[in-house]
């Protein structure tokens, strides 16, 4: 198995069956996550260079874990001890780094695009960890993979996103990949937060938590930012816990088996309660270790590490 | 040396004249235009320049550009920036005063005033900044400016927020019979915004500069020019509210103009999907429902001129993350293509109508004592071939910059020779050959 694209920009522009191919790959890789060596030679003598341009403790150590585990070599890159400091541009900072023989940059960066435009200058495979508020695909797919394990399917499932859908690439991955894997995709959120001409989008627009995740198979709940309420898009982390913040009795109105999702990280009180946080119906960790699966699927697929390699 | 230019389509909009004629220029001035020269004009040497097939006009002026000079000088300079001009079919150029240090005393007016007049082919006319230091706190020394060849004033690039600054400079500019001519934007509602707000802007998770924003500040500036009596002229014109606002105040009588820009008839916001930084631009280029607009504006003679924003960068200023790349694209080597391709040839205004957006029109705002081919104006002229299929090649501009969303495209109309004072600063006298009667 291989993917029809070189790069993972965004799950915009992923196809159903690229997408799918990975979700497999990421089963099978779970598996040696589960051993207790958790170390297979898939990728020696690669290198993986994650390229980290904004905080993100989370992300750079699942997809380092995902690199060793299958055994590349892993270098860091992170941009507040960098030559960024001393105001080189991304263009030369990503000359400079393919330079060095990377085989995947991992690229998080706080501008949207920014991923897509590495790609421009590298022969490297690069994958978005994460490009401003465009698009966040490795979170999309182990969205979709703890989904699909708990469901057994995405098609024809309701998933509610709530909160900051404007500034957040997770929701944007998530209303790409759902829908093209032929789920129905909700937004739940006030006007503030939701982005212009949001209803051009594949989804369906609430303002009313309990309308907006009524009969839901899955409610992912979004970050809310402290700087959203200072840039003046609502009043109150206290008004917005009351009206969007997801409590186990405003759940009551999705389905009796929903999943509740986070991408973390938690404002426990805020968005999420902590008895949802915590609750039965909470996937929140499995997401975490999906991550790692997803992850590595992702590299093994781009770098086409031999299949008896991952096979015992 | 007399230059006789015979046999062309000429169009002199503020004439009406729109004929196969003669054009006669004579000591840097128009002898004489009209359909036949006569026998008694004939006699002398004259060089003739078979212009038929081809259209002749007043010279084109641009009465929107940046060309940089003072302190970007590795964008464009004058001369760079002049010879991109007379490429275009330009013979004047009003650039605008946000360069650094910013147009804002007469010491700067009368530096841009000397380096073009030592640099550039083309006429330049400086503009000066509403406020010192474009800081939008006190006015600048407005009338020092004027004295010193400012034609106008402006807060280009650094919009004016308090409606308050806006009456008083307002005000100012009666005093001393200036137009301002501002750029509408109400910055609260712009911050950290980088392209149109809309659906591409969404996708692309960019955050959006909402028509509103231009909107208000328009709906604002007409309200002030109307009780100040101010000469409004309003930069590049890009949402169909603004335009329709204009339309309602001229029809009330409030001294108000605008102009457009080629990218805001040829372009909708979809151009900026991949990040393409090239298409960038303030304000920025808006949807297919402004397009129509604009064209609407455009032929109901809402919308006075055409100009470029000619605003050059360096290769590194937009390759790079979107929310970083400088706002602004280069213009003046495709504007008349543009025009004649978008306007022209697909009917919405006439050769005549685009002639007089791009010459007659911008002189009679500002007025210069140009943008005609009456007897005795300065022989400013531009000879443009209607039908001459292009593709556009930003490696053979003569601006200094590459910055523009159009490389590759098939336009048609382009210019052939560009005449100012009476002397050719671009392109060549077509089938040359001294006649002596």
């Amino acid at each position: 198995m291989t993917l029809s694209q070189k790069h993972v920009l965004g799950l915009q522009d992923m196809s159903a069956q690229d997408m799918l191919c990975v979700l497999d790959q990421a089963q099978e890789m779970k598996e040696i996550l589960s051993r207790p060596i958790k170390k297979v030679p898939t990728l020696r003598g690669k290198s993986v260079v994650t390229v980290f341009f904004e905080n993100s403790t989370r992300t750079r150590i699942s997809f380092e874990t995902a690199a060793k585990t299958l055994s590349a070599d892993v270098t860091g890159f992170s941009a507040s001890t960098s030559s960024v400091q001393k105001g080189e541009s991304l263009k030369d900072t990503i000359l400079t780094l393919s330079a060095m023989a990377a085989d995947v940059f991992v690229i998080r960066h706080q501008a949207s695009g920014a991923a897509e435009f590495v790609s421009r200058y590298t022969d490297a495979h690069v994958i978005n960890a994460g490009d401003g508020q465009h698009e966040h695909p490795t979170q999309g797919l182990l969205d979709m993979l703890t989904i699909r394990q708990h469901k057994g399917r995405i098609e024809g499932l309701t998933v509610a996103i709530v909160g900051d859908i404007t500034h957040s690439r997770v929701a944007r991955s998530n209303i790409w990949g759902l829908t093209r894997l032929g789920a129905k995709v909700r937004l739940v959120g006030p006007e503030t937060l939701l982005p212009a001409e949001v209803r051009q989008l594949p989804v369906e627009v609430f303002h009313d938590l309990r309308e907006g995740i009524r009969d839901c198979d899955v409610v992912n709940v979004l970050r809310i930012q402290l700087e959203r309420q200072e840039a003046g898009l609502f009043p109150s982390l206290r008004e917005y816990a009351q009206r969007f913040g997801l409590n186990s009795n405003a759940l009551r109105e999705a389905r009796p088996d929903v999943l509740v999702m986070h991408p973390g990280p938690m404002n426990r009180g805020v968005e999420i309660a902590a008895d949802v946080a915590d609750g039965e119906f909470s996937v929140v960790e499995e997401q975490v270790s999906n991550g790692v699966a997803v992850r590595m699927a992702l590299l093994y697929l781009l770098l086409g590490g031999s299949d008896d390699a991952v096979a015992h | 040396m007399r230059l006789l230019i015979s046999g062309g389509r000429i169009i002199d909009p503020a004439s009406s004249f729109d004929g196969v004629g003669d054009v006669l220029v004579e000591d840097g001035v128009i002898a004489f235009c009209g359909e036949r020269l006569p026998e008694e004009m004939k006699s002398g040497e004259v060089r003739l320049y078979d212009a038929s097939g081809l259209v002749v006009t007043p010279g084109l002026i641009d009465m929107h550009v940046h060309l940089r000079e003072p302190g970007q000088e590795y964008k464009e300079t004058l001369e760079t920036g002049g010879m991109a001009a007379a490429a275009g079919g330009f013979t004047s150029v009003v650039p605008m005063p946000n360069t650094v240090p910013a147009v804002d005393n007469r010491a700067t007016v009368e530096y841009v005033v000397r380096r073009a007049k030592e640099t550039s082919p083309v006429r330049v006319w400086p503009t000066v900044a509403a406020t010192k230091g474009n800081a939008n706190e006190e006015m600048s020394e407005i009338a020092d400016c004027k004295a010193a060849g400012a034609i106008a004033v402006t807060d280009d690039a650094f919009p004016l927020q308090s409606a308050e600054m806006t009456r008083r400079v307002m005000e100012y500019c009666r005093t001393f019979d200036l137009p301002l001519l501002t750029h509408c934007e109400d910055k609260s509602m712009t911050k950290g915004a980088v392209m149109n707000e809309g659906l591409s802007a969404t996708v692309l998770g960019l955050k959006g500069m909402p028509k509103a924003a231009e909107d208000l500040q328009v709906s604002r500036n007409i309200e002030l020019a109307q009780m100040t009596g101010c000469r409004l002229h309003i930069l590049h014109i890009s949402s169909r509210r603004s335009i329709q606002m204009v339309r309602e105040a001229k029809a009330r009588g409030v001294r108000v103009s605008c102009e457009t820009c080629p990218q805001y008839f040829s372009l909708d916001d979809a151009i900026c999907l991949g990040y393409n930084t090239l298409a960038k631009c303030s304000p920025p280029i808006r949807t297919r429902d402004d397009i129509e607009a604009v064209k609407e504006g455009l032929a109901d003679a809402t919308i006075d001129a055409i100009a470029t924003d000619h605003a050059p960068h360096a290769a590194h200023e937009k390759e790079c993350e979107f929310q970083t790349a400088a706002f602004g694209m280069i213009g003046l080597e495709t504007a008349l293509g543009l025009t004649v391709s978008k306007l022209v040839d697909t009917g919405v205004i006439s050769l005549s109508e685009a002639v007089r957006k791009m010459s007659t029109a911008p002189a009679e705002i500002l007025g210069l004592p140009l943008g005609r081919l009456s007897v005795q104006s300065p022989a400013d002229i531009t000879v443009f071939d209607p039908s001459e299929e292009w593709t556009v090649d930003p490696e053979l501009f003569q601006s200094k910059s590459r910055n523009t969303p159009f490389a590759g495209w098939r336009l048609r109309g382009r210019a052939v020779t560009t005449i100012v004072a009476g002397r050719v600063v671009y392109g060549e006298v077509r089938s040359a050959e001294k006649t002596t009667a």
